[in-house]
């Protein structure tokens, strides 16, 4: 599906572009400045500003290698910027570490399943409620006394349908599953900051449009601000608001998606090759 | 009320609860069960190994955390009480300044080991935990003015809790009602104290969040959890427990001496009883235990009996002679892993 590609597309999307320019600003929610990062002489993420705004969802999108997955990880903490700031809602928290920056409001969704494999599907949701709710250092109160932790947990369940599966452990669960359990802990989170890296990965045609919902769900609540990495093209068009474009870990493009859409700069170093091809990037980085 | 007790966790499967009602029960009842000097002290070996054996699982099982440090804070407990017998004199107030000083110390070292080195890879917190020890039993076997080198303490405890103590003058099922009954409760009781206290944090919400620190740190840290903290605070607790099992062996044995305490082998022993009962179950510390303590106690009597009934077979009766039950110890633990891979416990709630 790279529809993308084709003029008409191109045509639609550009007459849509002075009405969402009208839009006030405000401070942005979360601000990159200049963020870098080497891998000995490799510049994985280059010199990369970009500000996110209250209640959008931005897509990034580039070819494999381009450093999205790297950007990421600068912005949620689990690697440390060799230059440049990340900022959120004004603080500085470029030294702070991954959890830190999890209190703080920025909730992170990972490429490859990322679950606690032989905890049940419902302890995975608690432990991220038990963590919203502070309550990871409650040494001698039994976990199951906790019934507001539980209902909460069974509640995101019921949301992403997989209360039925709830006592299973995860390490059984099919993988589509799994990556709505991934959703599934970020609703439970509820972060400021929803960062989603290719959450539709591997799932069967059939099941994209249910994680696909769930992000739409996400984003009617204006106070969110999505970071969406996403190779399906048709996927990036019903949803985002905005697109950036990384290529060589350098910011190429960034704009409304007809616009980005139609750049010669994405046409060339994106849309023209096969987007679509496996990942081999790099989680954990 | 008993869930309350056991925190919710259940044995889930019916022969599991059935082994540890006849395990509890043998050692709630064991002065009267098992008449005699050797059962009664086994039965209360049995009791400080399992609080000690749980307190490794905290760690091992339930954090992913491999230490040999274990058996040094099991010793300190020991020492603590023993130092403080032997300097103020038997005494239940000795007996109290031991235990906490033992206990404050073994927390102290293991926040430092803890915060020093839990950052970092786990082959690497396991290397220092291994120094750590190492030095530490070096330490105790030079400064004998204090610890009383490789002969170790011998003191006395209060009187209430030796033989000569008569509790009353009438016997029950035939049971002279003296102090060491009244020792063999105190460990006792003490012993399933601790271990319900185990069981409850492993069942609490902090529980829950070790086991997510266990299965991926990487995800617990991604959704807002201080993996180190709450590393560094199993390690604290599993320590101070070990040291809390120690304090008890002290006042048991009435003896406390490298051997006892703080040798590699017992440590190994403990790694075994862990693998054996099954890790991460709390419940595998109870049936480890038993197991391993009743073996290395009893293995030797019922191989004397084995090579009188085979003397007639040559080499049967030599391989069945009472100085190797080493071997057989060793086989008895090869064929366990061998059938219980994930431990008996993994292997019962398997069968469901």
């Amino acid at each position: 599906m790279q529809a993308g590609a084709d003029g008409h597309d191109c045509l639609r999307y550009s007459t849509q572009l002075p009405e969402i320019r009208a839009v006030t600003r405000e401070p942005p929610v979360l601000e990159t400045e200049n963020l870098t990062i080497r891998f000995g002489g490799h510049v994985a993420v280059d010199n990369v500003s970009c500000a996110f705004e209250r209640g959008t969802l931005t897509a990034i999108v580039g070819p494999n290698g381009a450093g999205k997955t790297t950007y990421f990880n600068l912005v949620s903490g689990q690697l440390r910027a060799s230059a440049g700031r990340v900022r959120l809602n004004g603080e500085d928290i470029t030294r702070k570490g991954v959890a830190e920056r999890c209190d703080r409001g920025i909730g992170r969704a990972f490429q490859l399943t990322n679950l606690f494999a032989n905890l049940s599907v419902r302890e995975n949701v608690r432990l991220v409620v038990q963590s919203r709710a502070n309550r990871g250092f409650d040494i001698f109160s039994r976990a199951s006394a906790h019934v507001e932790l539980i209902e909460r947990a069974e509640h995101v369940l019921a949301e992403v349908r997989l209360i039925d599966k709830r006592d299973m452990p995860v390490s059984a669960l099919p993988h589509g599953d799994q990556r709505k359990l991934e959703v599934a802990l970020m609703i439970a989170l509820s972060p400021q900051v929803l960062m989603f890296d290719e959450p539709t990965a591997g799932m069967s045609v059939d099941e994209v449009p249910v994680i696909l919902d769930l992000i739409r769900d996400l984003k009617k609540d204006r106070d969110r601000t999505i970071l969406l990495v996403e190779h399906k093209m048709d996927v990036i068009r019903t949803l985002a608001d905005r697109i950036i474009v990384l290529h060589n870990g350098a910011l190429v493009a960034d704009g409304e998606p007809g616009e980005v859409m139609c750049s010669p700069i994405v046409q060339e170093a994106y849309l023209g090759k096969a987007p679509e091809a496996a990942s081999t990037e790099v989680v954990h980085g | 009320m008993i869930n309350t007790l056991f925190s919710g966790d259940r044995p889930q499967s019916r022969i599991l609860a059935a082994i540890l009602i006849l395990i509890g029960l043998a050692l709630a009842f064991a002065p009267f069960l098992f008449p005699g000097t050797k059962p009664l002290d086994t039965a209360a070996r049995i009791c400080i190994f399992i609080v000690l054996v749980a307190s490794y699982d905290l760690l091992l099982g339930y954090t992913g955390i491999v230490s040999f440090a274990h058996t040094m804070f099991f010793g300190i407990g020991a020492y603590g009480v023993a130092i403080a017998l032997s300097v103020m004199g038997p005494g239940f107030s000795a007996i109290g300044v031991g235990v906490v000083a033992g206990t404050l110390v073994s927390a102290v070292l293991a926040l430092a080991i803890g915060l020093f080195s839990l950052r970092v890879k786990a082959i690497f917190f396991a290397m220092v935990t291994l120094a750590v020890a190492s030095a530490f039993a070096v330490l105790v076997s030079q400064m004998s003015g204090f610890t009383g080198g490789e002969d170790g303490l011998t003191y006395r405890i209060p009187r209430e809790l030796t033989p000569a103590f008569r509790l009353a003058d009438f016997r029950l099922f035939d049971v002279r009602l003296d102090g060491r009954l009244l020792a063999y409760y105190l460990v006792f009781f003490c012993a399933l104290a601790l271990f319900l206290a185990m069981l409850r944090i492993v069942n609490s919400p902090f529980g829950t969040t070790l086991k997510a620190v266990r299965d991926n740190a990487f995800r617990a840290e991604a959704i807002g959890y201080r993996v180190i903290w709450y590393r560094t605070t199993a390690t604290v607790l599993s320590a101070a427990m070990a040291s809390l099992a120690g304090a008890l062996l002290a006042i048991w044995i009435r003896y406390t001496g490298p051997a006892t305490t703080l040798s590699m082998e017992i440590m190994i022993d403990i790694l075994l009883m862990v693998v054996i009962g099954g890790m991460g179950t709390m419940y595998g510390a109870v049936i480890g235990a038993t197991l391993f303590i009743l073996a290395q106690t009893y293995l030797q009597n019922l191989m004397g009996a084995a090579e009188q009934a085979t003397e007639a077979l040559p080499l049967v009766s030599v391989l069945l002679a009472p100085e190797r039950w080493l071997l057989w110890l060793g086989v008895l633990f090869i064929l366990s892993v061998y059938f219980f891979p994930d431990g008996v416990v993994g292997r019962l709630r398997r069968r469901g």
